[in-house]
Formats: C-alpha cells, structure tokens, sequence
C-alpha cells in the first residue's frame, strides 16, 4: 500500500500488527489476538459516506468495539486490509452500477452476517430519485463524455441483489442501534430494534405529539422507530428517514398531509426523500403524483 | 355533609409546601411547550395558570383564558399513568464476575421513589389509577414496582370545570366530580377534593376533605396562616353546581348500557375494514390511555456480554410484534388490532375484572392523528348491530 492513511491517521511505526492488536483492556484483561476476534469488515456503494462515519463517532464505544471483533476492512478508517472472509459485514450504499452488482455478490459470498446500514442501503436512499428519471437524459447533461459512464437505469436497496441477514433503517443510522446490533452479534441474541412507529418513541419519551398539537406535517405515524423521535424532540415533524414501519398506512397519513395543509408536490417529494425505494413509500408517492394529474386535467377541462 | 372548607388561591402555595414538608413529591399539571403536562410541582407558580386548551377530534390547541383560574383546562396531554407505571423501567441487572468462574450475579431493581402527592388529578385520571389498582395490585400477582410507586400516595384532585370536546366522563359515570370512594375496593378516592369557582370577581377554592390524612394537612395549613376557612352547605352546593354545568358541556357520550353486548356481537361487523382504512396503527391511543398496561420485555447487553439488564417498556396492541409468537403476528391486520383494543376497553375488560377499561378522557379522541373517536366507532357498531345506542355527536 502505498497512499497516505486517511484523514491524517498515524501510521503505527515500529509496532507489528500483533503487538498492535494484543493488548490489555483498562481493567487489566487480556484482549484475545486478532485472530481469535471476528472479523469485521466495512464496504461502501453508492452513499455519503455518512453511515460509516456513524461507527467512527461511536466515540465512547469505539475501543470496546475494536477490542470485541478484528477490524478487518474499512478503508474509511484504515487502509490495512486483511483478507476475508469476514464474520460481519457492514454494508453503506445502494446499487447504481453494473459493477456494484458484482462487488455485492462477492462480499455477500465472503462475509457470515451481513448487515445494510442505511437508507441507501435498505431503500435506495436519495439516489432512487432516478427511479422516476431518464438517467440518459442526466448522464447527457451531466458529463462531458457520457459514453465512459457505466450506470444502471435504477438505484435498488442491497436487498434486491443478495440475502441480507439484517436492515438498519436511517439517514443516517442511529449510533445506539449500531452499537445493539454488533452486541447482539456478539453475544448471539436477538437485536433489540423495533419496526414500529416513530409515535411510539415519542410516548415513551413524554413528547407531545407534534402534528395534533402544532398542526405540522409529520411523518412519524408511517415511519419506522429508531432514531428516538429525534426531529419531533425538538418540535419538528418527522420526515420519514427511516423509511416505513411494518404497518404504514400511508393513504390515511396522505389524507391527514393534505389536511394539514401540505401541497401534493411537497407530499411526493417527503415519500421520496431518502427511502424513495422503500415499496410503501413510493406507492404512496406514486399515489399523490397520480391524483395530483388528475385533478389538474380536471381543472384544464376537456382539451 | 362532609368536611368543607374555603381556600383562597393564595394559599395553594402553602398546600405544596405542606406536602413537600411531609416529603412528599408533589406531580401535577404544568406548561410544557405546546401542551399541558403531567409534571414536578415546586410552587403554584409551577401550574398553568390562565391557560385553556381545546381538545377535539386530532386537535389540541393551548389558549390564554383571560382569567386567573389554575385548573381551567381537561386532561393534561398524559395522565398520571407514568408516575407510577413509567414508559420503561429496568427490572433486573445481571454482571459476569470473572473472580467467581463467569458467574452472573443478579439484581433486582427496587423502587426507592419518596410517595408522591398527586396535586389537581382529574376524577377520569383518579378512577384510572383506580383501574391500576385493580389490574397491578388487585390481583393474585402484585407488580412490585407498580406498588412500591404507588404505596402512601397523597391525592388532592380537581374537580373539572372546563371539559373539552373529546370529553365524555359524564357518560362513563366517571366524572367530572370524583366519587368519594373506590367503587371496588370503597377506599375514599381522594384525601382532598379541590373545585375551582370563577365567578364575578370571586375567586377560590371549595376545598372537600376526604380522609383523614387529608384533615392532617388542612390542619397544618390552618395552622401555618394559610387562608383556610369554614365552609359551609351552600359551599359545597357551588361546587357540585361546578361539576354539573361541566357535565352539561359534554356531547360525546358511550351507550354503556350495551356496549358491553354490542362488541361482544360485533366480531365480524364491516365497520372493522373501515376503521382500518383510516387507523394508522401508530399506538397514539394506547400509549395516552390512562388504562392501557401492556408491556413487553426486553433484554439488552453490552458488546462484552459482561453486563445485561432486562428493561419493562410500554407496549401497544397496535405494533406487529404485539402478537408475535413463532411464525408470525396472530393480528397482522389493523382491522384485527383496533378490534382487539376497542373491544377489551369497552367490552371484555369488563369480563376480566369487572368495570370498563375507558374512563371517558378522551385522549384517544384528541391524539389520534387521523382523528378516530371511540364513541363515534362504539355508535356505529351498535347500528349495525341492530343493539340500541344513541348518536355519538352532532
């Protein structure tokens, strides 16, 4: 390897990577070698970057997370790799390229577990926008030489191209569910990660709801628990980044929108936003949008 | 009659300082952002005084009254539920012990919370914490935390004098006057019973003693200067004429007398798939219910595996994994989940432990963000049982 470590990360002069990775835990045990740790491996298609930062800002967690398992790949964080196959795989991104279709096959057949951290990942994320686009029109547009591009037409969640063991839904995701679900890896329970709606966390926050008490739009009755009710915490509706709950009504959430006041475009466009390839949430945008053309022929009359 | 006395406003602050004398933790409604909240009381500063709200159908909205009145509103946005029953409690812990061959030790949790003084409860969230009573600490197998939260509480509850629109204790039989005793156990209800009259420049509080720990504490009062007087008959007439023009106010109403019968013969109504169409299963109305007790349990550990807790957290029939069991949720519909909760408030709870599960608040109604209302849904299942029931509202 020869490129600079990322982000300015020191090189660990004159240590071997055994002595580098057999050391002593604060309270005086032995960490096991790396070798005797599962390895972990981090992977990126197309995203921001931003759910892999969420492991890195796990900043109070971070050294009982490397002594648990061998950080194995992740260049974000470290150029050294070790080979696979990887007891755990984290996977960041959604598939946009012939070449990401590939890659996928081959980390899912080195890796045991393989978790999708995202809602690139699990639904697409912003890139899905092109699902309703003329990606030939963009790539024309967009780049002077449109012919060295190789993209596909659609942006599709890692789970429509291989098995994946596990979904962690957000934009980003959150850090606890990170932390709980390489815990419950570990230790070989269940991840203690709800389906149910953002509503709940609210209540059991003692939120008081935003949209029946300020009347702003919110989301949280069709989306997926995770994040603690974050943006309703601070009096925010919330915006559906962690996609549909296991139960979304989204036309009685659509008619409750309009009732609020939202316009049908601002109503696609918040379906869209970051789980545009959740099947729910782009049913009820296509939905909106339909009824949307149809009320304006209505108004134009007949032609 | 009973005990009556006249308190003037100025001396509620001498009332939470005798509570908190007596070590208690006094909890009632306070201003929290956009709604009134069930919280800590340190001073009658601490209430929310001369703010109204409007309670309807998806809809709650705080206003200036215009007056002085400290208990001019309905329901606080939650009840006193999570004093005693918080939303998620742990109820063991257990360590690895490396000195002890990797054993675990457990602990138990205990509650050691000094009792709590529940200042101007509602008489819906009183019979509520009455229903608790009975499901946690009535039955055979006690929640401990329920009742270690519970034991040597101190009530001085309000009688409501401004109801909202999702009101509908009157039909209940729950309110808006509290009854002076536990219609199962006859326990008296309340140690102080306050009803606030507005009227003409006149001010106060018809104060109604109801224990006699309650005497205790009107004693101090007295004592410490508060202005406490004698009242009298027509005094306590005032108060009752309070209650009665609330009661008055109320339009929405449960035809009690069958809705027990009429959800029992309701199981495959069409009303089911319409309710559905427009339910979000969110689990807004069971988590705002001062009556709904279901929880789950949850195990977490930390990434060593040295440490573990198992947390209790509110629960609703609402969520997917309600019902899961191997296999699959036995309710995977809406249709099936609001059936189960309208049903068990309204009809079965009344087979389990012999009173209905609904005290009338109308927080369901108020929380919904799609608006369903419980009364409208209990009418219409009567119609089209063909059982007899009154029109929900106008």
């Amino acid at each position: 390897m020869t490129a600079t470590a990322p982000h300015g990360l020191a090189e660990p002069h004159g240590v071997t990577e055994e002595q580098a990775q057999t050391h002593s835990h604060a309270h005086g045990e032995e960490v096991p070698p790396a070798s005797a740790r599962p390895k972990l491996a981090v992977w990126k298609f197309a995203s921001c970057d931003g759910c892999q930062l969420s492991l890195l800002n796990c900043e109070d967690e971070l050294l009982s997370i490397a002594e648990a398992v061998h950080i194995a790949y992740f260049p974000e964080a470290t150029r050294a790799v070790v080979e696979g196959p990887y007891a755990l795989s984290l996977v960041e991104g959604s598939i946009t390229t012939p070449d990401d279709v590939r890659r996928i096959h081959e980390i899912r057949a080195q890796s045991g577990v393989l978790v999708t951290i995202g809602a690139c990942a699990t639904a697409g994320g912003i890139q899905a926008l092109r699902n309703w686009a003329d990606v030939d029109e963009y790539r024309s547009v967009v780049y002077a030489h449109p012919e060295y591009l190789r993209t596909l037409d659609t942006s599709t969640p890692i789970a429509s191209h291989v098995d994946v063991d596990y979904e962690l839904r957000g934009c980003p995701v959150d850090k606890k569910q990170l932390i709980e679900v390489l815990a419950a890896f570990l230790n070989g329970r269940k991840p203690r990660i709800p389906t149910y709606s953002v509503c709940v966390e609210c209540k059991l926050k003692g939120n008081v709801c935003v949209p029946v008490a300020t009347g702003q739009p919110c989301l949280g009755p069709v989306t997926q628990a995770g994040c603690g009710a974050l943006c309703p915490s601070y009096g925010r509706g919330c915006y559906g980044c962690f996609g549909p709950q296991d139960s979304a009504n989204t036309e009685s959430l659509t008619r409750q929108l309009v009732e609020l006041g939202m316009p049908a475009d601002d109503i696609v466009r918040v379906y869209r936003t970051f789980n545009a390839g959740a099947p729910a949430f782009a049913a009820a945008s296509d939905a909106v949008a339909a009824d949307a053309r149809d009320r304006a022929a209505q108004e134009r009359g007949p032609e | 009659m009973g005990d009556i006395r006249i308190l003037q406003p100025s001396g509620l602050d001498s009332l939470i300082g005798v509570l908190h004398e007596r070590g208690y933790r006094v909890v009632g409604p306070t201003l929290r952002g956009d709604a009134i909240v069930t919280g800590e009381i340190r001073a009658a500063s601490d209430l929310p005084q001369g703010v109204g709200d409007l309670q309807d159908a998806k809809t709650y909205r705080l206003h200036e009254r215009g007056d002085q009145a400290y208990f001019g509103f309905a329901a606080p946005a939650q009840s006193s539920k999570p004093v005693f029953f918080p939303a998620e409690e742990v109820v063991w812990r257990g360590r690895r012990d490396h000195d002890n061959d990797g054993h675990f030790t457990v602990e138990r949790d205990a509650v050691d919370e000094p009792p709590v003084a529940l200042l101007g409860v509602r008489s819906c969230d009183l019979r509520a914490v009455q229903i608790h009573d009975q499901v946690l600490a009535g039955r055979s197998h006690i929640d401990a935390h329920y009742v270690g939260r519970r034991d040597g509480t101190f009530v001085v509850a309000v009688a409501c004098s401004d109801p909202a629109a999702s009101c509908f204790c009157a039909s209940m039989g729950t309110g808006p006057r509290p009854a002076e005793n536990d219609p199962q156990t006859g326990a008296p209800s309340y140690d102080l019973l306050l009803t606030e009259v507005l009227a003409d420049g006149d001010h106060r509080f018809i104060l109604e003693v109801g224990t006699d720990r309650g005497a205790d504490v009107v004693a101090a009062l007295a004592a410490s200067g508060a202005p406490v007087t004698r009242g009298t008959d027509a005094d306590q007439a005032d108060a009752i004429a309070v209650t009665d023009a609330a009661a008055a106010l109320q339009t929405r109403v449960v035809d009690t007398a069958h809705v027990h019968d009429v959800l029992r013969a309701s199981a495959e109504s069409p009303r089911w798939e319409d309710v559905a169409s427009r339910c979000l299963a969110c689990t807004n109305c069971t988590l705002v219910c001062p009556t709904c007790f279901c929880t789950t349990v949850q195990d977490v550990s930390d990434l060593t595996g040295d440490s573990a807790e198992r947390h209790r957290v509110w629960d609703s029939c609402f969520s997917e994994s309600f019902s899961y069991i191997h296999g699959g949720p036995t309710r995977e519909s809406t249709k099936a989940r609001y059936r189960q909760w309208i049903t068990h408030k309204l009809s079965s709870w009344e087979d389990q432990f012999g009173m209905l599960g609904c005290v009338g608040c109308g927080r369901c109604i108020t929380w919904c963000p799609a608006g369903i209302d419980i009364t409208e849904e209990a009418a219409a299942l009567g119609r089209m049982s063909g059982l007899a029931t009154p029109a929900a509202t106008t």
